[in-house]
């Protein structure tokens, strides 16, 4: 237990000797993607392969190493989630792709006790081999600042975050600054809420620290529910107490003794690192009652969501930690007044948090030399969809979206073409090419009718029916809403079954117009943000791609060939051989025939699965 | 019927939240963690426990997508439909699972209750897209053909089980 400021810095001082002291690290990824593809098993397997060898290993930083450790890591994502599981080998710095439990041996004899490189491991990309982590094109082009200990500290280890300067922030706000100085310090770095509505993180610790209340708390959000979005639980599961060491702060300049996290169900990864991260802090005294031997006292929870994007509101968000149903309320008042058990509550999001500590120890005008005008500092995205290179980046704001997918992305995969991208999940917007060169910040995308949202990227290539992504978002909100207000429960039920007639080849004429009726009064009426901009996919697509609607309604005809009910299956008779391989593959019984004469389709029956495609030895069988 | 349940489970989990009505969402999802559903019979019992009406447990286990009132299959097979395996074409992978153990849209859990297939929103590990989840094990970059050969193994270790 840490009594004091001077007893942190010792600690810190012994921890940093140690981690520069580490002169061989294997470091796995452990974020979701290379769990999924075995990164787990790997770990435990060069753990094995090196103690077999007589090596010693450590798992955790150790003060005082006895001769030569070789340092075995768990980290956080590393990003390219694409090439994964993946191995960073450092001195060196070289960043070993696709690593499979076969290739342990091989890593550990010439890497490990070689020094040798492995180069069938290296990523390449056309000719070009890389070795060096920081040479691939998919990182050099990204501004690490959030993210940048994400991928090379144990995830696991309060040690490691402290070595690496980790809660020197927190020293700071406690000992040198008051409660008005941090507050003023994240108004003048302009520090925008990163959970997409990008309002400022200042004013709303300004609003809680000016109310005279005995009890406040500070929330973060975690519930990162948007498809297509996993930013937020890399952060949480990465360099979960960078996030942490933000709430405390938070907590310090607001006056609040209480943090909750509100983390989503299906990051049971991100859960479990929270809860080791919380319970190293409290055991060094970081967290808990009477931080460093001061009068302040913090204390953290952990509130699992139960799956509902709603939660991701903030009134809906409060009123699940305090275990009812998540339903929005009407504001005014304001969470910062009226939030968690009706009192003054600081809401933000995980990457939001995880900026403070960088703003705090290197000062708002640092901060305001990164990103663009209005909006300062960095994004995390996750990019995804029909790219090359799919993770997790971090750009500095007003970034390009033609350099985050052509540059950081690598561009279309199978030479596909552009089409467009969607941002900003359920509520944002697809934009098309002629937007590539737009900067992405909160201002900009606002006026093009689109917003980051919480940050997912979703590129779109020629084959992708924008009445279908349309189709795809509606169904996604329509389930999900929370059903309290009539705009939203009602009218997103009724574009959806507008949606699904014109996909399945029944649009009627004047769907268009009734869509974009119903979408104006959607926005206009309905209670929670989320209920506001539910229609914004469906305006976006009509506004850029209103001909693929009309070709669905009118010509029953899908542009992309991708609407499943608009395919339609034939036989050539001239290359059928009569052999009804089609019609035992078939799930439905629609092909029927006689032996060695030419078989049918009864389309009324076929639901167009391509089975009967995939069966036919003479390729017979066409889709038009 | 409440003469036959055991509630020694319940207790423990109510003890350890200390009956208290803010957690029972966490009550909740730990009662399912160990049923892998939540038994009708918890509901009298936790309002009694934690003075609440019956009616609010139950407005809270209808709101939440995660909590299901039916029994699920020991395999529950979890499809990402997010954006970005949806843009990867997870649909035919939701079609394949569905046709292998004959299901649909309607009928999630088989009779013999092994399986139960499902769709989710999104998994977070969109850059391996199209994923889906079995059980607490994600699996990546599916295709249908991966997905009977999935079920084909998964049935063989719960014969040999």
């Amino acid at each position: 237990m840490l009594k004091s400021r001077s007893e942190l810095s010792a600690l810190r001082e012994e921890y940093s000797k140690a981690y520069a002291a580490q002169s061989r690290r294997l470091i796995v990824c452990a974020g979701t993607g290379c769990v999924a593809g075995g990164s787990m098993k790997i770990y435990d397997r060069l753990k094995e392969l090196l103690r077999e060898r007589g090596l010693s290993v450590a798992v955790e930083l150790e003060v005082d190493p006895h001769g030569d450790i070789i340092d075995l890591k768990k980290s956080g994502c590393h990003g390219f989630c694409e090439i994964g599981p993946l191995l960073r080998i450092d001195p060196e710095g070289w960043l070993y792709t696709k690593v499979q439990l076969s290739d342990c041996e091989e890593i550990v004899e010439k890497t490990v006790l070689g020094g040798e490189h492995i180069d069938r491991l290296a990523y390449k990309c056309g000719c070009n081999t890389y070795k060096k982590h920081q040479d691939i094109p998919f990182y050099k082009n990204q501004t690490h600042i959030v993210l940048d200990q994400c991928g090379t500290i144990n995830a696991d280890s309060i040690r490691e975050y402290i070595a690496v300067g980790g809660y020197t922030a927190l020293e700071k706000a406690l000992f040198d600054m008051s409660p008005e100085s941090i507050t003023d310090e994240i108004k003048k770095s302009n520090l925008r809420g990163r959970g997409g509505g990008g309002f400022p993180a200042g004013r709303k610790w300004e609003q809680v620290r000016r109310q005279n209340v005995s009890q406040k708390y500070v929330v973060c959000n975690g519930d990162e529910g948007d498809p297509g979005a996993f930013m937020d639980g890399s952060i949480m599961g990465g360099d979960p107490h960078r996030m942490i060491e933000g709430m405390i702060i938070a907590g310090i300049a607001t006056g609040a003794s209480e943090g909750y996290i509100y983390v989503r169900a299906e990051y049971p990864l991100a859960v479990e690192r929270l809860r080791t991260a919380i319970t190293q802090a409290e055991e060094l005294g970081i967290l808990g009652n009477n931080i460093l031997g001061t009068d302040f006292s913090f204390n953290l929870h952990i509130s699992r969501g139960a799956g509902a994007f709603v939660c991701g509101e903030g009134s809906a968000l409060t009123a699940s930690i305090e275990g009812k149903r998540g339903f929005p309320r009407v504001k005014p008042p304001r969470t910062t007044e009226h939030g968690l058990f009706d009192k003054p509550t600081v809401l933000n999001n995980v990457e939001t948090f995880a900026n403070v500590p960088l703003i705090i120890l290197n000062g708002a005008d640092w901060y305001l030399g990164i990103g663009s005008e209005t909006s300062p500092g960095t994004k995390a995205f996750a990019l995804t969809g029909n790219i090359m290179n799919t993770g997790l980046i971090e750009v500095p704001m007003g970034t390009t979206l033609r350099e985050i997918i052509f540059g950081i992305g690598g561009g279309m995969r199978d030479g596909a073409k552009f089409k467009a991208v969607q941002i900003g999940g359920p509520s944002g917007a697809c934009l098309t090419s002629e937007y590539l060169d737009l900067p992405l910040d909160f201002d900009t995308l606002k006026k093009v009718g689109a917003m980051i949202g919480s940050g997912g990227l979703v590129v779109m290539d020629d084959k992708t029916c924008m009445v279908e992504v349309a189709r795809f978002f509606m169904n996604f909100t329509q389930n999900e809403s929370c059903g309290k207000c009539v705009p939203c429960r009602e009218g997103t039920k009724r574009m959806l079954e507008i949606l699904e007639r014109i996909v399945a080849g029944e649009g009627r004429d004047g769907d268009i117009e009734l869509l974009e009726e119903l979408a104006d009064t959607i926005v206009n009426t309905a209670l929670c943000g989320l209920g506001k901009s539910a229609p914004n996919p469906i305006i976006s697509t009509i506004k850029n791609f209103r001909e693929e609607y009309e070709a669905h309604i009118y010509e029953k005809r899908c542009p992309a060939g991708a609407c499943q009910k608009l395919k339609k299956i034939y036989i050539e008779p001239e290359l059928c051989k009569g052999c009804s391989k089609c019609a035992r593959q078939c799930p439905v019984d629609a092909i029927s025939g006689k032996i060695k004469e030419p078989f049918t389709i009864d389309l009324s029956k076929c639901i167009r699965c391509g089975s009967c495609i995939d069966a036919c030895p003479f390729k017979a069988i066409k889709e038009a | 019927m409440h003469d036959n349940f055991d509630f020694s489970v319940t207790d423990k989990i109510l003890s350890e939240y200390k009956c208290s009505q803010q957690s029972i969402i966490a009550i909740l999802q730990e009662i399912q963690e160990h049923y892998h559903y939540l038994p009708r019979e918890v509901f009298p019992y936790l309002a009694g426990k934690l003075d609440m009406s019956e009616a609010k447990i139950y407005s809270v286990a209808t709101f939440y997508e995660n909590f299901s009132l039916e029994q699920k299959g020991k395999y529950v097979i979890k499809i990402c439909d997010g954006t970005a395996c949806h843009v990867r074409h997870s649909l035919p992978i939701l079609e394949r699972f569905r046709q292998e153990l004959g299901l649909s849209a309607d009928k999630h859990t088989t009779d013999d209750l092994n399986f139960t297939v499902e769709t989710v929103s999104c998994l977070g590990a969109c850059g391996l897209a199209p994923v889906i989840m079995v059980n607490d094990e994600v699996y990546s970059a599916m295709t249908p053909e991966k997905a009977s050969e999935l079920i084909k193994k998964l049935k063989e270790e719960l014969a040999n089980a």
